[in-house]
């Protein structure tokens, strides 16, 4: 089993592959096109910032490669962003592999009206513990619906057809989505304890 | 439902956890890596370990160490401590950590924040504030671990910090720190209330009330403790239960 990371100009890359090792599975760090066509599996991580992100995958031609990968695909957290249609966050045109946009906290929370009593209730970024639920596909095999993984992130990705686990701040959001060969989820599997464990064993061995 | 996080603090001296009374008196708790696999394992929702001596002695890499947290720790962990430029904090997020939480250095030149926001993310950024509250009832910024007295308020400085970059406020009442007597409520409120952006309660918790109480009553997002735990007086997993009995999201199981 070949598991290709995808290397580009975003954090926390080295988080996923010490979570891999953990669970016994070794990855290799890539931007090598062949190394990530020819791996059984792709994880393509991340946490930054949409725009400044997807200029670095155009000018590499990176972006091309993402979108004609035929093997399972994983993003975490903003990588999950960018296989979204467009970002809020500077607007940025993404990979578009999911249909859905990703929309930010802060506008959400002018337009929700809260009260000023409530207004610093809902923190942004949304740091910390929440839980999935709706969960669809293998990748959440023997996960327990409203188990706690880690998020931490300003923009969220709205409901849509994609949309494989569902977690609440504000308001429903994306934390999960599939098409295709392409899976990806809002939180941290490689922070989120045991659960997050699980899941990407899941993604290894079930998808 | 986000939930409240429960922060075990690792203080770091020579590679091994320490504990000091207000900030002073320090005691050996035993290997970080060990100790922070074991509150990971019982529940801790993240760690933080800092590097209490390094502001004073100018000591810069805790990488080594990060190095072994991320290949051990499968939680959330944030690293301080001597933190003074983008090419740290740099080292610290490509062997692991997290968030990088930033003091001294910001306040002397908090441009930083800024950069270190565009470099890496404001979700990376903590900014820890040490403050005490004087005569005159205000609440001052303290630097160096505590051994510089400032001018500039607490509530001042942290509303500057945010506007700036930091993703978080890690905010220590040098009042109530070692005291286990109680977080400071007033301050954590104040913070809480105004800033947009989550407030870490640190010092003074010493009883499982205390962490019902910053929570209830001063609205913080996370509180963080550390000799408490490593002496055993509060476990993790009974606090989270209790906690949950008295109706405050927590992640349990």
């Amino acid at each position: 089993m070949e598991i290709a990371i995808v290397k580009y100009n975003a954090g926390n890359i080295q988080s996923v592959l010490y979570a891999l090792e953990r669970i016994g599975a070794a990855a290799i760090v890539t931007d090598d096109f062949e190394l990530l066509r020819r791996a059984d599996k792709v994880i393509f991580p991340g946490v930054g910032e949409a725009s400044s992100a997807m200029r670095y995958l155009r000018e590499r031609k990176l972006d091309q490669v993402l979108k004609e990968l035929q093997q399972p695909v994983l993003g975490i957290c903003l990588g999950m962003q960018l296989m979204c249609a467009y970002s809020e966050e500077n607007s940025t045109e993404c990979l578009g592999i999911f249909d859905e946009k990703v929309k930010s906290f802060n506008q959400l929370k002018l337009q929700e009206a809260v009260t000023d009593t409530e207004i610093n209730r809902f923190k942004i970024p949304q740091i910390g513990w929440n839980t999935i639920s709706s969960l669809k596909t293998d990748l959440f095999d023997s996960i327990a619906e409203n188990s706690y993984c880690y998020f931490v992130h300003g923009y969220y990705a709205a409901l849509g057809e994609d949309t494989i686990a569902t977690t609440d701040y504000l308001a429903p959001y994306s934390s999960g989505l599939h098409k295709k060969n392409y899976y990806g989820v809002q939180f941290h599997p490689e922070k989120s304890a045991t659960v997050g464990e699980k899941i990407l064993r899941n993604f290894i061995e079930k998808i | 439902m986000l939930t409240k996080r429960i922060i075990p603090c690792l203080d770091i001296k020579d590679g091994r956890t320490v504990k000091g009374t207000n900030f002073v008196d320090l005691r050996d708790a035993g290997d970080p890596v060990e100790l922070g696999r074991l509150y990971a394992s019982q529940g801790a929702d993240e760690l933080v370990f800092l590097d209490i001596t390094a502001t004073v002695e100018k000591r810069k890499t805790l990488s080594e160490l990060v190095n072994r947290i991320s290949h051990q720790i499968n939680i959330p962990f944030t690293v301080g401590g001597g933190i003074s430029s983008v090419e740290d904090v740099k080292i610290l997020l490509q062997n692991g950590a997290d968030k990088i939480s930033i003091n001294t250095a910001a306040f002397k030149r908090p441009a930083l924040l800024s950069e270190l926001e565009k470099e890496f993310g404001s979700q990376c950024v903590v900014l820890a504030i040490d403050a005490r509250m004087e005569e005159d009832g205000e609440w001052y910024v303290y630097l160096n671990g505590g051994r510089t007295k400032t001018d500039r308020t607490c509530t001042d400085w942290a509303e500057e910090a945010v506007s700036l970059g930091a993703g978080e406020i890690l905010l220590t009442s040098m009042n109530h720190d070692g005291t286990k007597q109680g977080f400071a409520l007033d301050i954590t409120r104040a913070l809480s209330t105004r800033l947009p952006v989550p407030v870490i309660a640190s010092g003074g918790g010493g009883r499982m009330e205390h962490f019902l109480d910053v929570f209830q009553q001063a609205n913080a997002d996370a509180a963080l403790a550390a000799s408490i735990f490593h002496f055993k007086e509060v476990a993790i997993p009974d606090l989270k239960n209790y906690l949950f009995q008295e109706g405050i999201p927590v992640r349990i199981g």
